[in-house]
């Protein structure tokens, strides 16, 4: 009776579309799972965690609104990935990093790691690791390893040296139960290798995270920490205390997977992921550094395109 | 689902990657199909088919009987016209179809006091259909009777049946696959017939296979027919023909993915299910060629469903071939207040359009009404590389770079890319958390890729 009245319009072919699952809900997927670790830092860190989650995930939002305004580019602040990007920055950093780092870590990851690229999508580097890097060079003291120790305040865990620091000082002194629960000293969301592991299950179980990625780095550190452990004779324990140790897991789930800079097919990812992993191996063993997963992911985003470039997939029927 | 078995075929039931749209035909599912009344008049499109169009064979003001031949083919991969109805010539008038295709075609009152269609029904549905004696029939005359009958592919692609279904001594075919997939969303017609036709379908089945001498014949089904299966199983018991029930996903329809997944086999790129011994048809095509070898009935009606949430009454329909969609559309109670959009065959890879006087050609599944719910999306935002367009694409591309290379009009990027193995079943738009319309621009980069060599 109505059809006079009914609007009908054309488009081109596919007339459906998955609307469930849309970039946004990527993004609100990560914050979930970045829940636990959040509520892990709190609880171990109180105030400092609280604090520096504020000023990173502000300043993000806020540099995010400035850059694009001056590109003169409608507002992505809804895409909720400033967001995340803050979130991942200060989970990233020591609780006694004084605001201005945050800050600072904030505008470079927003500005430089991401706008500057064109936006969301089109960066070379995670966005976060840029600004952790770009901090970790400039405020050498405020992010060194004695930066994390700050013996006069109130909070156990911030009086002792971070688990890869010790163990790179002195070998393993931090009990594996411990770092798996997360009560040991480190940048705010890494301590907790099981608030990690929930979280990360949730992007996996979502497929928000591709799972090629961590298969990789964890296989990759598991095969070479257990190489070490081998030759050192500690019977497994160093192994555990490699995967759970540090910013592993965090980076692992978090970090790594983050899809924008790390490769498009599932072959580029697992290439992506074991070398991941083998850089971070190589890094925490070799180097002067306790921790590499930072550096590793970096070097590893500035191969993405090349890993791209050799893992065209062959189409169905090509033999 | 949860039905799903695979035995007895080297593939597993399924091929690498595709998606799981929501399949939606409950709407029109259980509705037998119904015999439509004689419209007033047909409009027959000279070109149905892929391939050349045909010639007119009648005048203005001629009369002509049912199943009358009322257009040639011109050349060899084409197909031959036949008036699903009694009636007189008009004028030539012309029609643009769904696909954008704009033509000539005939148009034939219809005489009043006529139902061809119940009679052409009635043999379809009957019970009578034989499954032996079928090595009296000719291979060459079976695939001439195909010709002259007009049979295409009445799956949609509308390719004409006399080219694959022959006997060729260059090209040895081993097995004849019967698509019953039906993975579009919606759609209903194959179920349909599969449930109250199943015995056409066999008769037609034994009689192609014998045509091409083919070793094996093999009825592919989705599982989530299984009354179907049932059926189907019953009613092949006694014969040759074995019954494959593969996994419901889409496109395990599209014939390269059905092949992988029965038969375990890749068709070349760029090839046809012919180059590893397979010749694949549509159920509906399947029971065209019972009806013209045994009935000797032309192709003049089809089996059509008007489904979707923007249609009042969904519908299953034994309709002319040249009746207006808007004719359909009002037999089925006409269009909600919710009706966004109207689709010639399913909502993956079917053609939307707006004239209500686009007659059903032989290549039309079926009509999908979807509603403002069904085709909203969000607005478009940047590709974050996610992967999940890589993860959907049943041909192992990457859509995203090709879409890229087509936004950047760069054919060499896309060719790189192996654009043209796209076959644009549209998983890639369909799964895109950034809304980007994928498939819409790899169109257009093939269309760039072809400027290019030009």
């Amino acid at each position: 009776m109505a059809s006079e009245t009914i609007a009908i319009h054309v488009a081109p072919s596919p007339h459906l579309s998955d609307q469930t699952f849309t970039t946004r809900r990527m993004m609100t997927d990560v914050l979930i799972a970045l829940l636990p670790l959040m509520v892990m830092s709190v609880y171990v860190f109180r105030m400092f965690a609280v604090t520096q989650l504020a000023i990173c995930v502000v300043a993000c939002m806020a540099a995010e609104f400035v850059f694009v305004k001056m590109r003169s580019k409608p507002v992505t602040l809804n895409d909720f990935s400033a967001v995340v990007t803050g979130v991942i920055i200060a989970l990233s950093l020591p609780g006694t990093a004084p605001w201005y780092v945050g800050v600072l870590a904030s505008v470079v990851a927003i500005g430089i790691g991401k706008i500057i690229f064109g936006g969301l999508g089109m960066n070379i580097f995670n966005p976060a690791m840029v600004g952790r890097a770009f901090v970790m060079i400039a405020f050498a003291s405020a992010m060194g390893a004695s930066a994390y120790i700050n013996a006069d305040g109130t909070i156990d865990a911030m009086s002792m040296a971070t688990p890869l620091t010790a163990f790179k000082q002195g070998g393993m002194t931090t009990a594996i139960l411990d770092l798996f629960v997360g009560v040991t000293n480190g940048s705010l969301g890494e301590t907790s290798a099981f608030a990690c592991l929930l979280g990360g299950g949730y992007l996996l179980y979502r497929k928000t995270a591709a799972w090629e990625i961590p298969a990789g780095i964890l296989s990759a550190v598991v095969v070479i920490s257990f190489l070490a452990d081998m030759s050192g004779g500690f019977g497994g324990r160093f192994v555990l205390h490699q995967l759970f140790g540090g910013a592993l897991l965090f980076g692992t789930f978090f970090i790594a997977t983050d899809p924008v800079s790390s490769p498009v097919t599932p072959k580029g990812k697992w290439i992506f992921g074991m070398g991941t992993g083998s850089l971070i191996m190589v890094i925490r063993l070799f180097s002067g550094y306790p921790e590499g997963v930072m550096f590793a992911v970096l070097l590893m985003n500035a191969m993405t395109p090349l890993i791209n470039r050799w893992t065209i997939p062959k189409p169905t029927g090509v033999a | 689902m949860g039905l799903f078995r695979f035995k007895g075929f080297p593939g597993k039931g399924t091929f690498p990657h595709g998606i799981h749209p929501p399949d939606n035909k409950f709407f029109s599912a259980d509705k037998a199909i119904e015999v439509l009344p004689t419209p007033a008049k047909v409009i027959l499109p000279l070109l149905q088919n892929i391939g050349a169009p045909c010639e007119p064979v009648v005048k203005s003001k001629q009369q002509v009987s049912v199943g009358e031949l009322v257009g040639k083919g011109k050349s060899f991969v084409s197909a031959a016209l036949h008036s699903p109805v009694a009636g007189t010539v008009k004028k030539p008038v012309m029609v643009t179809l769904p696909n954008g295709r704009h033509m000539k075609a005939i148009h034939i009152a219809a005489d009043e006091d006529q139902n061809p269609g119940q009679v052409l029904w009635n043999k379809l549905s009957a019970k009578d259909w034989p499954t032996d004696c079928i090595s009296i029939y000719d291979p060459a005359t079976i695939s001439k009777v195909i010709h002259d009958a007009g049979i295409v592919g009445l799956g949609g692609a509308a390719f004409p049946t006399h080219v694959k279904v022959m006997p060729d001594e260059n090209k040895m075919i081993d097995t004849l696959m019967i698509n019953g997939c039906e993975c579009e969303p919606f759609l209903t017609p194959d179920y349909r017939l599969m449930m109250e036709a199943p015995g056409a379908i066999v008769t037609g089945a034994l009689l192609a296979g014998r045509a091409i001498s083919a070793k094996e014949i093999i009825i592919c089904v989705e599982d989530n027919k299984p009354l179907a299966i049932e059926r189907l199983r019953q009613i092949t018991a006694q014969t040759v023909i074995r019954v494959a029930v593969v996994q419901t996903k889409y496109p395990q329809g599209s014939e390269k993915q059905l092949v992988k997944s029965v038969l375990d086999l890749d068709v070349p790129l760029g090839g046809l299910p012919s180059d590893v011994g397979v010749a694949m048809s549509n159920v509906g095509t399947i029971a065209a060629i019972g009806m013209a070898v045994i009935k000797e009935e032309p192709l003049t009606h089809r089996v059509i469903s008007v489904s979707g949430g923007g249609i009042a009454n969904p519908k299953n329909l034994f309709v002319p071939m040249g009746v207006s969609i808007g004719e359909l559309i009002e037999y089925c109670g006409g269009l909600t207040t919710d009706a966004a959009r109207v689709v010639s065959g399913g909502p993956m890879m079917g053609f939307s359009f707006s004239d209500m006087d686009t007659p059903v050609t032989k290549g039309t599944s079926g009509i999908t009404v979807l509603t403002h719910e069904d085709v909203e999306r969000e607005n478009e935002t940047s590709c974050v590389r996610c992967g999940r367009c890589v993860d959907a694409c049943p041909m192992n591309l990457v859509p995203t770079k090709l879409a890229m290379a087509s936004r950047y009009k760069d054919p060499a990027l896309a060719l790189k890319y192996n654009i043209n193995a796209c076959f644009e079943c549209g998983s890639c738009t369909y799964v895109c958390p950034a809304n980007i319309k994928l498939v819409q621009l790899i169109r257009t980069g093939k269309q760039q890729v072809a400027a290019m060599n030009k």
